[in-house]
């Protein structure tokens, strides 16, 4: 039976029918088509799947798009602003806090909300605050370095 | 000249990715697409007495269900390159047949219309599948297991023994004070790459075409082999491997799934997509390492080896996956590290276990070497009572002394072991590190350092040592406007090497980076490659991209000649432009002549011949493109168009070498391992970008890391897998990790122009022995002399409460 849910993403409304049993990730991946959200592990350790809702740093792959009817998501596509990349995407690209990209979408959301949570987050909390996304490449330092850059000039 | 060669380039891959518009295989959506699911094994090892796939196929929205019986005759086995004396060759089918030999063994194929339909099919169909669970062979821990035997034909469970080494083994162990040994275990580890396999097949009936999209290291490789496999004509296969997620070897490899889904497709005439899930990537992608051996060394009282024997049993698993059996070979050619040891041997026993495939996991059998070397000159230097250093040095062939012969049978290409040896020292402060580390013994903590001296073996490498031919290719073309593409054989997957590469092609041609493409991973556009693999890609990759330019410049030079109406041997080529000398004389004396500004493509309509020459003296190298496909003012005996292909054949492996140090704090309390201070000085030759190089050996500590410290893959005593999800097997997250200061000695590779030696894999065969060093020193105070890994809390904890 499926079941109507309204949620806004990335700033455009979509009213969907959709089984309640669809993941979330999957919604976004295969129904809204927005597919810079990856999955990795399905069982929320990687990371690769995060999203934010309502602001909040969120893996998608263990919770369904029933559950998030009403609310307001952004995907990774939908952080550049009038296509300006967010500093955490310029953090990323300046530092190569990225090789293979998979983690890259769920790692640049989840150190948005280490920023928003504390803008002087020294590199110890950075690496905490990165413990639920995992990186098989880049062995993290350059991801750090990617934080603090986007710290800095998001504060600037 | 060299604009970009040796600088920290961002990478021109990085905007698809931060901005989540790339597309891996799961991201590609063909309309009608249907989707696969497998049933799997859930025993090691089991009888299948029968399957029924009515209750399946009687769910909505299946297609199709697929056993072992339907397409024993229809799909080949799954290929084993690899190829030793007396080696035993299991028949892998791409579905069980009559066994099921490895949890997570698929046995039957689902089709349906979307993935949720696939993944309830599975579930409808396990009951009817009938199995009969034999006992499993799992452990290798006490030697070669005898009972039951996996494959009943070959009698036993050893699928091939083999001796390798030179010089006279048992003299060098008599002329010795003398013999230390040592029993490692090098567990079984999962690569992990952090997206799973994935496949996409598209058949067209009509034009009899099929197009495989794979997140694989080795796109035509893969072609080659499914066309073999599926019985389809290579010349009607495309292999594409769009964004790929990681590899570390586990994607060197040609898996059932593939092949399956590529001949599914045939049948249905329908897209097919299968996209692995995390579960089955632990169950069914290849594993790494998992060798038992015991070393034992013949060493003078000064320190100095006189020989080396390692006998080792090598855990290959329930089949041999494309380089299988081969991976313990390379442990083998790589046993006399960074030493001169005048006699070498290595014993070793391949063994089938009801677990899945050992294969290449990011240093493929170098790391293993690298261990039971470094390690053991820690175990010699606390038996002799001698720094750790000082018994590396003593051994250290001089820099002087290459290239270098080893008791392996290899040719070191270069190096300069105490020059990295002297940088680590002092950008640790090694003695320093040492008396605090007294200071800190006094007063009950536990401190130790570690190091490791290691050389890998990459730029795999010459043909005559590859199963598959080890060159490389590269097609440079500079198009009618001026843009300049690559297509490079390798295949890239995280590396960045469509930055490495622009930077080569933009200093030799002299043109700017941003209008150089590198194309990879489509058969249908790349010209016959081997990939990405074995830390080869820019040594043997690059090196054919800029012989492939000299090539083309050797054309564009005879156009410019014929253009400018000189012989070729007068012009000269800087920052793009082929100038006659005597305008560059004149230009030199502040004669200014009319150009086309460098890097910018001539404008006008293609059909507007660029005239002239007017008697020109100077001509960018994007004029001269046009003019080569305008070709109206090309020299008689000289083709069309500029473009040209190079395959690289390198005559020697590259031999990159380093130093590692790391200092460990031990909680007494927990047993935690804390990593307070980690120094890496590599020498991977001449470096290209070091922002790259520097993100290489990042990765590849924190992987050895992992593999020091925290994971393992577990089968229990039936050969059930244990870590079968990320829950359960410890991929180490950015809080486990140190801060690391990195730095380089550059000693450059003769084997090819680029002076290159690779550095992929560098991390993770030098950065593991420094770990476990570190920690077995900082366990001395309680007697221990070895370890075994991953070193987890609990084992360190037993030993201080002991």
């Amino acid at each position: 039976m499926k079941q109507a849910i309204s949620i806004n993403v990335n700033g455009v409304d979509h009213t969907s029918e959709v089984e309640p049993r669809v993941l979330l990730v999957h919604y976004l991946r295969d129904v809204l088509g927005l597919t810079g959200t990856h999955v990795g592990c399905e069982t929320s350790i990687c990371g690769a799947c995060t999203i934010l809702i309502d602001g909040q740093a969120v893996k998608s792959c263990t919770m369904f798009a029933v559950q998030a009817d009403g609310s307001n998501i952004t995907t990774i596509e939908g952080l550049a602003a009038n296509g300006n990349l967010h500093p955490v995407q310029e953090g990323f690209w300046e530092c190569h806090g990225l090789q293979c990209g998979y983690c890259t979408p769920g790692m640049i959301l989840t150190s948005t909300q280490i920023i928003d949570r504390n803008p002087n987050a020294s590199r110890e909390e950075i690496r905490r605050g990165l413990e639920g996304n995992l990186c098989r490449c880049t062995g993290y330092q350059h991801i750090v370095e990617a934080v603090e850059y986007a710290a800095k000039k998001a504060s600037a | 000249m060299a604009k970009y060669i040796g600088k920290r380039i961002k990478r021109t891959e990085d905007p698809r990715l931060i901005k989540g518009l790339a597309h891996y295989v799961d991201d590609i959506d063909l309309p009608g697409t249907l989707h696969v699911a497998f049933v799997r094994s859930m025993y090691a090892h089991a009888r299948i007495t029968g399957i029924d796939t009515a209750e399946a196929m009687k769910a909505p929205g299946v297609v199709a269900v697929y056993t072992g019986k339907d397409i024993a005759t229809k799909i080949g086995p799954v290929p084993c390159a690899a190829a030793l004396p007396d080696l035993k060759v299991p028949d892998y089918r791409v579905l069980a047949t009559d066994k099921v030999l490895f949890v997570g063994h698929p046995i039957a194929a689902v089709v349906a219309t979307d993935k949720y339909t696939a993944r309830d099919a599975v579930e409808y169909l396990y009951p009817g599948v009938y199995l009969e669970e034999l006992p499993a062979v799992v452990h290798v821990i006490d030697g070669v297991p005898t009972s039951p035997v996996i494959h009943e034909h070959f009698g036993d469970n050893i699928a091939y023994k083999l001796t390798s080494g030179e010089g006279d083994i048992d003299a060098a162990m008599k002329a010795a004070d003398r013999i230390v040994t040592q029993k490692m275990i090098h567990q079984r580890l999962a690569p992990i790459a952090m997206e799973p396999r994935g496949v996409l097949a598209r058949y067209f009936p009509g034009e009899e075409e099929l197009t495989v999209w794979s997140s694989t290291q080795i796109p035509h490789l893969l072609r080659t082999q499914l066309a073999l496999m599926i019985g389809i004509p290579e010349n009607k296969l495309r292999v594409i491997t769009p964004e790929v997620g990681g590899g570390f070897g586990s994607k060197l490899n040609v898996y059932a799934e593939e092949a399956l889904l590529g001949w599914i497709s045939m049948q249905l005439g329908k897209p097919v997509k299968w996209i692995e899930s995390r579960r089955e990537n632990m169950q069914a992608t290849i594993h790494g390492r998992a060798q038992v051996g015991t070393v034992e060394v013949g060493v003078k009282n000064d320190g100095t080896i006189t020989g080396l024997r390692y006998n080792v049993v090598a855990d290959l698993g329930a089949y041999h996956q494309l380089l299988t059996p081969a991976i313990p070979t390379l442990t083998g050619l790589m046993l006399s590290g960074a030493y001169k040891i005048p006699a070498i041997q290595m014993n070793v026993t391949g063994v089938f276990t009801n677990k899945m495939s050992t294969d290449a996991y990011r240093g493929a059998g170098r790391p293993e070497a690298t261990y039971v070397v470094e390690r053991v000159m820690d175990v010699i230097a606390r038996e002799l009572n001698l720094d750790p250093v000082e018994v590396r040095r003593k051994n250290f062939p001089k820099a002087s002394e290459f290239p270098f012969h080893t008791a392996t049978g290899l040719d070191y290409d270069s190096g300069n072991y105490d020059g990295a040896l002297d940088k680590a020292l002092d950008l640790s402060g090694y003695q320093k590190l040492r008396e605090e580390q007294k200071k800190a013994r006094d007063n009950g903590k536990l401190i130790g350092i570690g190091l490791s001296s290691y050389v890998e073996i990459c730029a795999l490498g010459p043909s005559q040592a590859m199963p598959a031919g080890g060159w490389e290719s590269a097609t440079v073309r500079i198009e009618p406007t001026g843009k300049v593409t690559i297509l490079t054989g390798t295949s890239p997957h995280g590396q960045g090497q469509e930055t490495s590469f622009a930077q080569i092609a933009a200093d030799e041609l002299g043109v700017d980076l941003n209008d150089v493409t590198v194309i990879h991973g489509d058969t249908g556009v790349v010209q016959y490659g081997i990939g990405t693999f074995g830390s080869r890609a820019t040594a043997v990759g690059g090196t054919a991209v800029l012989i492939a330019i000299q090539k083309l410049k050797e054309k564009a030079a005879k156009i410019a000649a014929h253009m400018m109406q000189c012989d070729a041997s007068r012009l000269s080529f800087e920052a793009g432009c082929y100038t006659r000398e005597e305008a560059a004389a004149a230009a030199a004396t502040g004669k200014s002549e009319p150009v086309v500004p460098v890097g910018e493509a001539p404008g006008g309509a293609l059909n507007e011949v660029p005239t002239p020459t007017n008697g020109r003296t100077k001509l960018t190298i994007q004029e001269i493109a046009l003019a080569a496909h305008i070709a109206k003012e090309i020299p008689p005996d000289t083709e069309p168009g500029l473009s040209a292909t190079y395959f690289f054949e390198p005559k020697n492996f590259t031999f990159p070498f380093g130093t590692h140090i790391c200092v460990v704090e031990i909680d007494k309390d927990t047993g935690e391992t804390k990593i307070i201070k980690y120094v890496a000085v590599d020498d991977c030759g001449k470096v290209i970008n070091p922002l790259l190089v520097d993100g290489q050996v990042h990765g590849g500590i924190v992987q050895s890391i992992g593999q020091a410290l925290y994971e393992e893959v577990i089968y229990d005593d039936q050969g059930q897998l244990v870590t079968g999800e990320l829950m359960d097997y410890a991929v180490p997250k950015a809080a486990q990790i140190p801060w690391f200061e990195t730095d380089r000695t550059e000693t450059p590779s003769p084997v090819n122009p680029l002076g290159v030696k690779g550095v992929g894999e560098a991390g993770t065969i030098g950065a593991t022995p420094a770990i476990v060093n570190a920690v077995v020193d900082a366990l001395a105070p309680y007697g221990v002399k070895h370890l075994d890994m991953p070193m987890r809390p609990e084992k360190i904890w037993k030993i201080i409460h002991a």
